[in-house]
């Protein structure tokens, strides 16, 4: 069940228009990704990461090629419909966090459910937290914490839905080395329960520490030899 | 209900600017909950006032009609004086039911009010003027003793005020008289309760106005023939006569006029409160752009952020009109005070009538113009593009 492949990407573009130029962030990427596999997207600012990762994660309509998310082709979907596939199959961890700062841990862990419109079930947030090592902090508004609780709290915020696919776009750029080594060891841990991990980064040595890179490049995937390694 | 909590506490983040928000509203509320009020308590009063006095005509020297009308109504009863004579001249006209002479008179006193001072009405009445009020009766003690006596009666808030009752002394200031109360009203809620009253030959011997009167009040046989009956008194030249559903309609012309400009005024809130609301919304939305993209991004969908941003209108709203409302009902005496000093003449009851239904009205009105303004900031929330927000971040 760990080696199903949960998402099949194929010659997948994303066009944006800027004024009358076409700009191709995503010009035919093909992917799959296995649940339980973290693998890493590395490339040059403006190879289209961000853009790839904002796909996966169904916040935006897809140009074309093909895009499967567990059994669903998202390709072709509406906002409405993303939305659901997006509260079901997908987490969102971001370099900035976007926790909201008025709420508490537990609130903001909270907050999918509420627009899941699902029932929240104090024991299953506690477990929650104690995987992201957060038990003792549940009631502290959020903009009180450390940068890497604050991470550990978005990190509670994406799995609560239970996703099958977290997407984590620079989740240690703005964290210390040691505390990004924790988080590391904390996707790691998810991983192995079978969850499919992928991380846009800059960052070489965590992209290393994950089990597969993808090297992109004006929005296509490269050979490891041909990418402009100059990080 | 999660939403709501959600909702509050976003606009606990920002207090002051909430707080005020809120205040705005609250003032268009009190505004216009009191106008409506007023609206409501002024015909009310005024109309019972008009039915309390029992004339339905009354005659008085000539002068400026209105101004002899509220005299008479806040019983003063037109300070010009007429002949006796007229009295005696048209008492056995046959339109007449019930017809009763008057003498007012100021004084001021110095003494009142705990030493404040002010004036007292002193209103010289024959017997006939129990007959034509409906509503007078005696608290306690009776009639005077004689046509001339030294005796007074007091009205409700007259007895109460001075701590007077039945068997005490007074005196009227700077003459040198002393007269035994004989009796107490009991409360009309009209001017008249806090009115000294004397015989009507006293009056005229204690001020020095023989055979004068300030106004004749009438109760016709049939208010119809009216004008017939003023017809009659046309070749009398020194005096006017004036009905008083005459006067009851010419002062609500002026209570009228004064309401639109007021009404005015209370719309001008109203807008600049709706104007607060949407600005404070719409900041706090692209304050907030990152985190509704964000809120998108873990599943919010459209509708859910425009319910949340709709809900903080909400709760503005219906804050901003639950204090209204105690402003309103609270701050009622306040209003009563200013209006009393505006009014051309502000009748016995209370002016402000405010109801429950009215406090309902006022409130669902809020609500609506809550619903109303936290559309566009509602829809300009709903309609943000999360890769947008979130990039505009990086
Ligand atoms: N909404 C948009 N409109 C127009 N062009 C866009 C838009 N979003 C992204 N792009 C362009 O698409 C390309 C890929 O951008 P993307 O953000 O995916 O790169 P990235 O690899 O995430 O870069 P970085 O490492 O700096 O985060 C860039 O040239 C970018 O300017
Ligand atoms: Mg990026």
């Amino acid at each position: 069940m760990q080696d199903k492949i949960v998402l099949e990407a194929k010659n997948l573009k994303k066009h944006y228009h800027r004024g009358s130029e076409i700009v191709k962030a995503l010009d035919g990427v093909d992917l799959k990704i296995k649940g339980s596999e973290i693998i890493s997207i590395v490339g040059p600012s403006g190879s289209g990461k961000t853009t790839l990762m904002n796909l996966i994660g169904c916040l935006d309509k897809v140009t074309a090629g093909s895009l499967k998310i567990g059994d669903n082709d998202v390709a072709s979907l509406e906002e409405i419909d993303l939305i659901k596939i997006r509260r079901e199959n997908i987490g969102f961890i971001f370099q900035r966090f976007y926790l909201i700062p008025t709420l508490t841990v537990r609130e903001n862990v909270e907050l999918p459910l509420i627009f899941a419109k699902k029932n929240i079930n104090a024991k299953n947030i506690l477990d929650l937290l104690k995987e992201v090592n957060l038990e003792d902090k549940e009631g502290i508004q959020v903009k009180h914490l450390s940068g890497g609780d604050k991470q550990r709290t978005g990190i509670a915020r994406a799995l609560v839905n239970d996703p099958k696919i977290l997407v984590a776009d620079e989740p240690t750029g703005k964290l210390e080395i040691k505390v990004g080594e924790q988080i590391l060891e904390l996707f790691k841990n998810l991983s192995e329960k079978g969850l499919a991990i992928v991380i846009a980064t800059h960052n070489l040595e965590l992209a290393q520490a994950t089990q597969r890179i993808i090297h992109l490049q004006d929005g296509k995937v490269v050979p490891k030899e041909k990418s402009d390694l100059y990080y | 209900m999660k939403f709501f909590i959600l909702a509050y506490k976003n606009l606990k983040r920002r207090k002051s600017r909430s707080f005020l928000t809120i205040g705005g509203v609250a003032v268009a509320v009190a505004v216009l909950v009191a106008l409506l009020g007023f609206n409501a308590g002024y015909q009310e009063a005024l109309t019972s006032d008009v039915d309390k006095m029992g004339y339905q005509v009354i005659v008085t020297a000539k002068g400026c009609p209105y101004e002899a009308a509220t005299m008479i109504l806040s019983g003063e009863a037109g300070l010009r004086f007429m002949d006796e004579d007229i009295y005696n001249q048209i008492t056995s006209d046959p339109d007449i039911d019930k017809i009763t002479p008057l003498l007012a008179q100021l004084a001021y006193d110095p003494e009142k009010q705990g030493g404040k001072g002010g004036f007292i009405n002193y209103l010289g009445i024959e017997k006939s003027y129990i007959e034509l009020k409906p509503n007078v009766k005696f608290k306690s003690g009776g009639w005077f003793s004689a046509e001339n006596a030294n005796e007074a009666i007091l009205g409700y808030e007259a007895a109460e005020s001075e701590q007077k009752s039945v068997g005490d002394k007074i005196s009227i200031p700077d003459k040198d008289i002393t007269l035994i109360i004989v009796g107490i009203f009991e409360r009309t809620a009209t001017q008249e309760d806090g009115a000294v009253f004397l015989p009507l030959k006293t009056t005229q011997r204690v001020f020095d106005i023989e055979g004068k009167l300030t106004g004749i009040g009438i109760k016709l046989k049939q208010i119809e023939k009216i004008s017939e009956f003023e017809e009659r008194l046309y070749p009398i030249a020194s005096i006017q006569v004036i009905s008083m559903s005459q006067v009851k309609g010419t002062i609500l012309n002026l209570v009228n006029s004064a309401k639109i400009l007021i009404m005015s005024v209370a719309f001008i809130a109203i807008f600049v409160a709706i104007i607060g609301v949407i600005n404070t919304i719409l900041m706090s939305v692209f304050e907030r752009t990152q985190e509704i993209g964000i809120m998108k991004a873990i599943g919010a969908s459209r509708s859910d952020i425009f319910k949340l941003i709709w809900m903080e209108t909400l709760i503005i709203c219906t804050l901003g009109g639950i204090f209204g409302s105690v402003i309103a009902i609270f701050g009622g005496n306040l209003t009563e005070l200013l209006v009393r000093k505006v009014m051309p003449y502000a009748p016995g009851g209370r002016l402000l009538l405010i109801t429950p239904d009215l406090l309902v009205y006022s409130f669902l009105g809020v609500i609506i113009i809550g619903i109303i303004s936290g559309l566009y900031p509602a829809f300009k929330a709903a309609s943000m593009r999360p890769i947008e927000v979130i990039r505009s971040g990086e």
